[in-house]
């Protein structure tokens, strides 16, 4: 292991680091518990510039109720979740399939389309923009939640294609192999014998695409415009316009924009990191 | 027709399984890029009628101050980006301990990736604050006057890519934490007899074996600085006076603002951001066919 065992060195060492630990995490997190503890200040510490005092009152509740009741910010967090999950289900579903042809089957153009998803998957979002945006207005979608899930995933198939076709790659082929020999189809296969296998990258990618697509808010801006579309990234940019210096409401929205993707971290933690090594740092 | 299929089903089914997922990406990524490269040669507002104009659009960019700005801001966020991999690095040498609650801290130090970076632009905009800010009150603290750095054109850039950083560095610890769980233990112990330790056994015996951490490392940091826009539009957007716009960021300005809707102009800026990443891109494909070659 390196670097050294904390628990074989000196005893000075030892306490050292077990001081330093949580210090380092204050300071790291330090921009962030600044919000925090300003979302639960009163609208009276903002305007006298207690930021960093002792807050004269705890104001959880009221500037949490607040937002929900005097802005969209209920709106757009549905938003989000109108665009997050029908993406993350797409686009797994879709690169389930891609995965599967691409780490199964030998064929001629086998490697050139893998290289299209991952090439695809790496281009900068400003050469897709005008023509996509056009594309969706010409089909009568632009915005709308489901044409920004669309697009997203079509996008997200070819990181997701990247992944689970390395996935599938490194399963026992003899399984599949075995199941041709008994006569079954080849559709069968994918349903029966590879799909109850890919659990746990389904996990993985599923985590990994909801906090992406929660997180977007380029196309965010791109696709959508006005409450009743657009999605909470956008949603908070446009809050924090009309909310000149009502920092206590900016940071109280800031941190329910970023709840669900925390909670999904939390609760599914082994999943997303095993997601964003892209498998290939087991 | 169903001998058919039993006959060539092995043939078949991948183009089968294929279809829809080609199909989408097709439609969403690949022709849009073609079709921004034949934008870029016309003057488009998006409505009207497109004007053919030839390559007068990249002409009009070769005089561009603006562009160039945006390049240089590119080519200073490409390179300190890239300190996220070292920071990264030594944050994740730092918890890979086994002391008690460490899966905690790991956790807690990996969360400014997990947040949106709408909400890391508004936490570091704040944290700027020439009145109230965090960073000013530690300035004045230690004696200097206080610097307003979104406001300003020589360090405006530099801010905003310290706050990328912050997520980006979490991202990269992430990548050696479980780089550093597949060191070999017997390779250590081995150096370690052999008197080797501190820097020089992080050089020449555990570097190595974090290379694939590192090159994957290096992919989302690279593509991570290309894409930058969001901080940038959050931020400052773009200002003081388009000091801190980036590629990405001008491209959209150009596109779709207030300063009208130059289709044909922003698509030009997005092809030349596109041949940029195209190098990265390439690169990335002929390890990925190497390695494959090899397996």
């Amino acid at each position: 292991m390196f670097p050294t065992p904390i628990e074989k060195t000196s005893t000075a060492s030892q306490t050292f680091y077990k001081i330093a630990l949580p210090i380092a995490l204050i300071v790291w997190l330090l921009p962030l518990l600044a919000v925090a503890l300003t979302s639960i200040r009163s609208a009276g510490d903002i305007t006298a510039g207690n930021y960093w005092g002792w807050p004269t009152s705890f104001n959880l509740l009221e500037n949490y109720t607040a937002i929900f009741e005097n802005t969209p910010i209920g709106k757009y967090i549905l938003n989000s979740f109108k665009v997050t999950i029908p993406t993350v289900i797409g686009a797994v579903a879709l690169s389930c399939m891609t995965g599967f042809a691409l780490g199964v089957y030998r064929f001629k153009s086998n490697l050139p389309v893998f290289f299209m998803f991952v090439a695809g998957n790496f281009v900068p979002f400003q050469i897709l923009m005008v023509p996509v945006r056009d594309l969706s207005l010409n089909l009568g979608i632009y915005n709308t939640t489901m044409g920004l899930a669309l697009f997203h995933i079509a996008f997200q198939t070819g990181f997701c294609t990247l992944f689970m076709r390395n996935f599938i790659k490194a399963m026992p082929y003899a399984l599949i192999e075995a199941a041709r020999v008994e006569g079954v189809s080849e559709i069968k296969i994918f349903w029966y014998v590879v799909m109850p296998l890919m659990k746990p990258a389904i996990a993985a990618l599923s985590v990994l695409i909801f906090t992406f697509i929660w997180n977007d808010y380029f196309w965010a801006t791109v696709l959508t415009q006005g409450a009743d579309t657009q999605p909470i990234t956008a949603g908070l940019y446009s809050l924090n316009g009309q909310w000149v210096a009502a920092w206590h409401l900016v940071s109280a929205g800031s941190i329910v924009a970023a709840m669900p993707p925390v909670l999904m971290f939390f609760l599914m933690q082994k999943h997303f990191i095993a997601g964003l090594t892209l498998g290939a740092v087991k | 027709m169903k001998t058919y299929w039993k006959k060539n089903q092995q043939r078949l089914a991948p183009w089968l399984f294929l279809a829809p997922g080609i199909a989408m990406f097709a439609i969403y990524v690949i022709i849009p890029i073609f079709q921004s490269m034949s934008i870029s040669l016309y003057a488009w507002d998006g409505l009207g009628e497109k004007e053919y104009v030839g390559l007068s659009n990249y002409v009009e960019l070769m005089d561009d101050d603006a562009f160039y700005t945006s390049l240089k801001n590119n080519v200073i966020w490409l390179v300190l980006y890239m300190l996220a991999i070292p920071a990264g690095l030594f944050v994740a040498l730092f918890l890979n301990q086994t002391v008690r609650g460490i899966r905690i801290y790991k956790s807690l130090f990996f969360f400014p990736f997990v947040i949106s970076q709408v909400v890391v632009g508004l936490v570091f905009s704040w944290f700027y604050d020439p009145n109230f800010g965090l960073l000013n009150i530690a300035l004045q603290a230690i004696g200097f006057d206080p610097i307003a750095v979104l406001a300003d054109e020589d360090w405006v850039t530099y801010g905003i890519i310290a706050a990328g950083l912050w997520p980006q560095t979490a991202y990269c610890m992430i990548l050696y934490l479980t780089g550093l769980n597949a060191v070999d233990p017997e390779q250590i112990e081995a150096a370690r007899l052999d008197n080797a330790k501190g820097f020089k056994m992080l050089w020449y015996v555990v570097l190595p074996q974090l290379k694939p951490a590192t090159f994957i490392a290096m992919v989302v940091t690279v593509i991570g600085a290309l894409r930058s826009f969001d901080l940038i539009s959050i931020m400052t957007d773009g200002g003081p006076w388009g000091s801190s716009r980036v590629l990405a960021f001008y491209m959209y300005e150009q596109a779709f603002s207030e300063y009208g809707f130059r289709m044909g102009y922003g698509a030009a800026i997005a092809v030349v951001l596109f041949l940029i990443m195209m190098v990265y891109i390439t690169a990335f494909l002929v390890k990925m066919y190497r390695d494959e070659r090899g397996l």
